[in-house]
């Protein structure tokens, strides 16, 4: 009977996705709206599937995943201690609370300009845009799962005469983990949005984002720019789903939708 | 939320008298204002000691944005007139991308959520156009619209449409089916249902994707303002001081764009608070 339903809801899916596709297609081919606005879907799906072959196109891909990866991994390696201390030393979070809360709200893009001026515009800018505003929902999610770790079970340790460290590494951490794993997730889409939004802004030398933006200048380029934004949503599309599939295999037990934790989802 | 509500008395020893509370709540407060000036002023002495362009000390830059924008008469609630340059068309821009994008996002998010099949349909469409990093879209917008406040208005509400039209899809998804029973019995129609249960029991969702589109709607007028070809807004104004090597502008800029970011936020936050009240948020 589920498994009927799931069937079911897969073939809507399915259905509604050919529909969109179709709604696309028939707009553009019936001249409602102009073709250098909107190209077909069929002519966008084929040029984004050609792209594939195009080493330059592959090599721009490969360029924003190596920025998005050491910029993420390098917030990782910020947010995930600095969260560990906030959430477990009181003192330090009551401390430093006025200055997140100060620099929190700043939309990232903002910092392009300066950090340009600051580095130049080079992977190094890009990396460093990426993992500042990373490190945000990181920070804020392992802060709250730290919250959120059962006190029975530190209680426990702590009885049996273990450490402040030992009560962190063997309670709290395995609590918090699928915490950070969710805001990993969040930052994830966080940033892929700035990788793209620094090449598109700098304009020069390689990536998506500068595909993207090189493809939005030239006459009737709205079909490049189109193959590039498929391209980038599918990107989002997998990350997203690796990560979601990841979760559920490292820690079935927790419940969904952690997103909604403490705020954290805040880009 | 609840679960911390539940476990916190237990871990307290006796609960303590008044005053002593409102001390600790002083201590803190005392705690975190110090620990502010304290950074702020280290800042300020090491950029004076440094004398370095980059880095400008915050009194500085301080001075730079009251000149800028808070300068004018007071009838103009001391705006001078590059804040109404600067800022008015930003906010302006902002707000109608923002609205737009709600509205559209709740009205079609209740749509699609009421129907099990509805929902089914549109789900990977919809999951397909969150992927999307939102920039991306940006320069069909401007073939479309060229430049100017058409194509920002409609690169922030497009953007900021999907977490909202999402998150109030699912929020509607589960209403309690108990209570949806308990309806049929009161013989509530369609619109009393909407009203009375359906989007009361939403709003936690709703505003959990409310808060993530203002901070997408937030960064893409900043974006949109960057790109070559805009003629005015805060956005501009960076850019404009970038190409200038003006750091004391860009940094103005930054501390603007920071305080407007912590304004919406908390009023989003109170709006939130009053309607979904302290006990129930998410």
């Amino acid at each position: 009977m589920r498994w009927l339903r799931l069937r079911q809801e897969l073939w809507l899916g399915l259905l509604g996705v050919l529909l969109a596709f179709g709604v696309c297609e028939a707009v553009s081919r019936a001249g409602l709206v102009r073709r250098s606005y909107l190209p077909p879907a069929s002519e966008v799906l084929g040029r984004a599937v050609e792209l594939t072959g195009d080493p330059v196109f592959l090599d721009g891909i490969g360029v924003t995943l190596r920025a998005w990866a050491l910029g993420l991994g390098l917030a990782c390696a910020i947010a995930v201690p600095l969260g560990l201390l906030l959430g477990s030393v009181p003192l330090v979070d009551t401390a430093t609370r006025a200055i997140v809360e100060l620099l929190r709200p700043l939309p990232s893009v903002a910092l392009i300009p300066l950090v340009s001026l600051l580095l130049g515009s080079g992977t190094e800018t890009e990396v460093a845009l990426i993992s500042y505003a990373s490190v945000w929902p990181i920070l804020f999610n392992t802060v709250y799962g730290l919250g959120e770790t059962d006190p029975l079970a530190k209680d426990t340790l702590r009885a049996f005469g273990f450490g402040r460290l030992a009560v962190l590494l063997r309670a709290e951490l395995p609590a918090t983990a699928p915490f950070i794993a969710a805001g990993i997730r969040i930052s994830a889409a966080v940033a892929l949005i700035l990788a793209v939004a620094t090449e598109i802004l700098s304009g020069f030398g390689e990536g998506l984002g500068i595909f993207i933006a090189q493809a939005g200048l030239a006459t009737d380029g709205t079909r490049d720019v189109l193959a590039g934004v498929v391209w980038a949503g599918t990107l989002g599309l997998v990350i997203n789903g690796v990560l979601v599939w990841g979760e559920r295999r490292l820690f079935p037990w927790t419940p969904e939708h952690r997103e909604a934790a403490g705020g954290g989802a805040r880009l | 939320m609840s679960r911390e509500a539940e476990t916190a008395p237990q871990g307290s020893p006796a609960p303590a008298s008044l005053p002593t509370r409102a001390r600790a709540a002083a201590h803190t407060v005392l705690l975190r204002w110090l620990v502010l000036v304290l950074a702020v002023g280290i800042w300020e002495l090491a950029a004076r000691a440094h004398g370095s362009v980059y880095f400008p000390p915050p009194d500085r830059i301080a001075r730079h944005v009251h000149e800028l924008w808070f300068d004018g008469p007071a009838r103009h609630l001391f705006l001078s007139s590059a804040a109404v340059d600067d800022i008015l068309p930003s906010l302006g821009r902002m707000t109608a991308g923002f609205a737009l994008a709600a509205v559209a996002g709740i009205v079609l998010g209740v749509a699609v959520g009421r129907s099990r099949r509805a929902y089914a349909l549109t789900n990977p469409v919809l999951q397909f156009a969150r992927a999307v990093p939102p920039p991306a879209l940006v320069p069909v917008f401007v073939v479309v619209f060229a430049f100017g406040t058409p194509m920002q208005i409609a690169s922030i509400a497009f953007s900021a449409v999907w977490p909202v039209l999402i998150n109030t899809a699912a929020g509607v998804r589960n209403t309690d089916p108990l209570r949806l029973d308990v309806a049929a019995v009161l013989r509530l129609n369609t619109a009393e249902r909407l009203w009375f249960l359906v989007l009361p029991s939403a709003l936690p969702r709703i505003f959990a994707g409310l808060r993530l589109s203002l901070s997408l709607a937030l960064i893409l007028m900043v974006f949109s303002e960057l790109l070559p070809g805009t003629a005015n807004g805060i956005g501009f104004t960076l850019t404009e001081a970038q190409t200038r090597s003006d750091l004391l502008t860009v940094w103005a800029a930054l501390v603007l764009l920071g305080a407007l970011g912590y304004l919406l936020n908390t009023g989003l936050l109170a709006i939130e608070k009053r309607l979904i009240g302290r006990g129930r948020a998410p």
